[in-house]
């Protein structure tokens, strides 16, 4: 997975709570067989119309949120279903950081998985990077992760937390395989020692 | 490895085998000795594996079938449904690139992921098996630890050969006892979630133990594993033993001879010790399992088939009254309704929990010399292509078709009607599946959640029937 480091990005505002996994991507598009390509599905009842038109109003359609690639949104973002096609979705539209003031369980660990940066600041410090994003393409937020820092575009720095272990990964572009990939020398050595003790352990050949 | 003098349970001396490393928090590089694959759970794995430039670690550790998705009328000329299709498409795609074995659809081997692997010899006592699909608990019952993974970890399987998992906890139900005429597996093992509850069991390993379920043959206690995780099971297991070893003398990817029997020495250390501690125990007495029928939306809501629809009125607890009240409506049942007086449209045979050779013959049993009852559409839906062929080899065949029943190519079929399998809206189907939620199997379906000598029973009379009652 790609490192996140320091991501300088035009931000989207999006000032809803409890925006659900079936918001983000509904049901009707899991039957696909690609976690890429749901991007143009992100948030699709928002986006589009019965007739499958863009809303023109709704911020995703508008530039420069075109290229979003922060998301500030409301309280209880990803809350509802397990399916790992909302972050999928997220990232394919070119997502890589989400603000909000709290997160549901689930998205929050999928989302880690994908390479998402999830952030947790208090509802009033959203509806000031909010308004910040609301000036349009001059106004892009610096994301610094190895500061956990938010820098707004008049230079003020807001501290986040995040878990050391998750901003490890995430700085160094490690999912859980590449995290696991670290212990391939522990892998072999059991492999080595699996064989030499259970030697009837069959392989498969069709 | 902690090589502790404490007592251990069965699953302790399965995960310990496994623990490649133990990070500080407490998280384990667990070793996985087989992964099954499927073609609904594992597209993004692999497509995640090509955007990383990964290979497969170990092909040779994993099996690849299609199930799910697959019609089970005659099918030589290919799948017409074009996401069905592409599915099946995609994952022989996949395994050709990866380089997995692979069971194709016209194989004679072909069959639900949890019936081929046991059957194959593919799934061993003390391995770690896992599967993009919950119901790989079914392999526990060779006394495997074995247990479903979301696609995210089916990837990382597939890259690594390993996990990274924290142990579950330990619990252990005990069934003690001789099972009643008419009275098998299924119903045991709905008996048991009657009594702990779809999440009697979260967080936890169950292990059944006791002298019903050593009395059990290995499809039985398949039959019981399997369901573990309706009860919120991670997974099932049961202590191999001499039914264990006989069942896998044989099996084409079982080892033979001289490996054999080593492995099995090494099996007949598995069993728990005595001594060995459960967070949790349970304890039900065999004699007083009789036929299980289910009458709501999932699996606990069960009663005896003598029994009647609970009534809600008599709940206090006002969520749980709510609950079943909806349940009720959605089932179209009345609060008090004798369970026998209920009739069916459809019935389902079939599924990894009841599709193996031994539910054939509880079925075909029961219908020799009887028919489908007028309006009732029968399926059989043996669980594999071997399944079938030694279904047709016994004459089973026959004698289902003469009885009314169809009988269809292997898959997961009604199960979860991924296939053209489905109840239409408001149908109501005796089904010996495992999962009778809202809309499972076909929007609008109601299921009864029935072993296979009661689903024979429901097909014959035209009702949820006690099949004691049928001489
Ligand atoms: S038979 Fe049903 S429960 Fe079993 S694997 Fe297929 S869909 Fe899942």
């Amino acid at each position: 997975m790609d490192a996140f480091t320091k991501l300088t990005a035009v931000a989207a505002p999006l000032p809803m709570a409890n925006v659900d996994t079936d918001k983000i991507i509904p049901a009707r598009f899991l039957k696909t067989i690609k976690r890429t390509g749901l991007g143009v599905h992100l948030l699709d009842t928002l986006r589009y119309d019965e007739s499958g038109a863009e809303r023109p109003d709704f911020v995703l359609n508008r530039e420069p949120y075109r290229k979003a690639q922060i998301l500030i949104a409301h309280e209880n973002f990803g809350c509802g279903s397990s399916r790992e096609h909302a972050p999928w979705a997220l990232r394919d539209f070119g997502i890589r950081c989400v603000i909000a003031p709290d997160f549901a369980d689930i998205f929050f660990n999928n989302s880690f998985k994908n390479g998402i940066l999830l952030i947790r600041l208090p509802r009033a410090v959203c509806d000031t990077l909010m308004g910040d994003a609301g000036m349009g393409g001059n106004a892009r937020l610096t994301v610094d992760l190895a500061r956990q820092v938010v820098v707004r575009p008049n230079g003020e720095e807001i501290a986040f937390e995040i878990d050391p272990f998750r901003k490890h990964l995430l700085l160094n572009g490690l999912d859980d395989i590449g995290q696991t990939l670290q212990h391939a020398p522990q892998i072999e050595s059991y492999e080595t020692r699996r064989r030499a003790e259970k030697p009837w352990l069959p392989s498969i050949a069709i | 490895m902690p090589e502790t003098q404490k007592p251990r349970t069965l699953f302790d001396k399965v995960w310990d085998a496994h623990v490649v490393e133990r990070l500080p928090d407490g998280t384990c590089v667990l070793y996985i000795d087989r992964h099954l694959v499927h073609e609904v759970t594992s597209p993004q794995a692999f497509e995640g594996l090509r955007m990383a430039g990964r290979a497969v670690r170990r092909p040779e550790a994993t099996l690849a079938v299609v199930d799910h998705n697959v019609p089970t009328a005659d099918r030589r000329n290919g799948i017409s449904e074009p996401q069905s299709r592409l599915q099946v498409e995609t994952l022989e795609q996949n395994v050709a690139a990866f380089g997995v074995p692979y069971i194709p659809l016209l194989d004679a081997r072909q069959g639900i992921v949890h019936v081929i692997g046991p059957e194959l010899g593919a799934s061993l006592p003390g391995m770690t098996i896992v599967c993009g699909d919950s119901h790989t608990a079914t392999h526990g019952a060779l006394g495997a630890l074995a247990f479903g993974i979301g696609t995210s970890e089916v990837e990382h399987v597939l890259a690594t050969q390993t996990l990274l998992q924290k142990p579950a906890k330990n619990m252990l139900v005990r069934v003690d006892g001789t099972l009643g005429r008419g009275v098998t597996a299924k119903d045991v093992v709905l008996a048991v979630i009657g009594r702990i509850g779809t999440a009697g069991g979260t967080g936890h390993v169950i292990e059944f133990a006791g002298s019903a379920i050593r009395a059990l043959d290995m499809a039985g206690r398949m039959t019981v594993c399997n369901m573990a995780i309706e009860a919120g099971a991670r997974a099932g297991m049961v202590a191999p033993d001499e039914t264990t070893f006989a069942y896998v003398r044989g099996r084409p990817f079982a080892p033979q001879g001289a490996a054999l029997e080593q492995a099995i020495a090494y099996w007949r250390t598995l069993p728990s010790d005595a001594g060995a501690a459960y967070e949790k125990t349970v304890a039900l007495d065999a004699t007083e399992i009789v036929p299980m029928v289910t009458w709501g939306t999932n699996p606990e809501a069960v009663v005896a088939i003598t029994g009647r629809v609970p009534d809600p009125a008599a709940e206090t607890d006002t969520a749980r009254r709510a609950q079943m009240q909806r349940m009720i409506a959605y089932m179209g049942l009345q609060p008090g309704q004798e369970m026998q007086s209920v009739p069916v449209d459809v019935v389902f045979v079939g599924s990894c929990t009841n599709g193996r050779i031994e539910d054939i013959r509880a079925v075909a049993a029961v219908a020799k010399g009887r028919h489908v009852a007028e309006g009732v559409r029968a399926l059989v839906v043996p669980g594999s292509g071997l399944v079938k062929q030694q279904a047709e080899a016994e004459g089973l065949d026959r004698i289902l078709r003469e009885a009314g029943f169809e009988w269809r190519e292997p898959g997961c079929s009604m199960c979860l009607g991924m296939n053209p399998d489905q109840l239409a809206p408001g149908q109501r189907c005796a089904s010996t599946s495992n999962r009778n939620f809202e809309g499972r199997q076909g929007p609008g379906g109601r299921t009864h959640l029935v072993s296979p000598a009661m689903a024979a029973a429901a097909a014959v009379t035209g009702h949820l029937a006690d099949v004691r009652e049928m001489s």
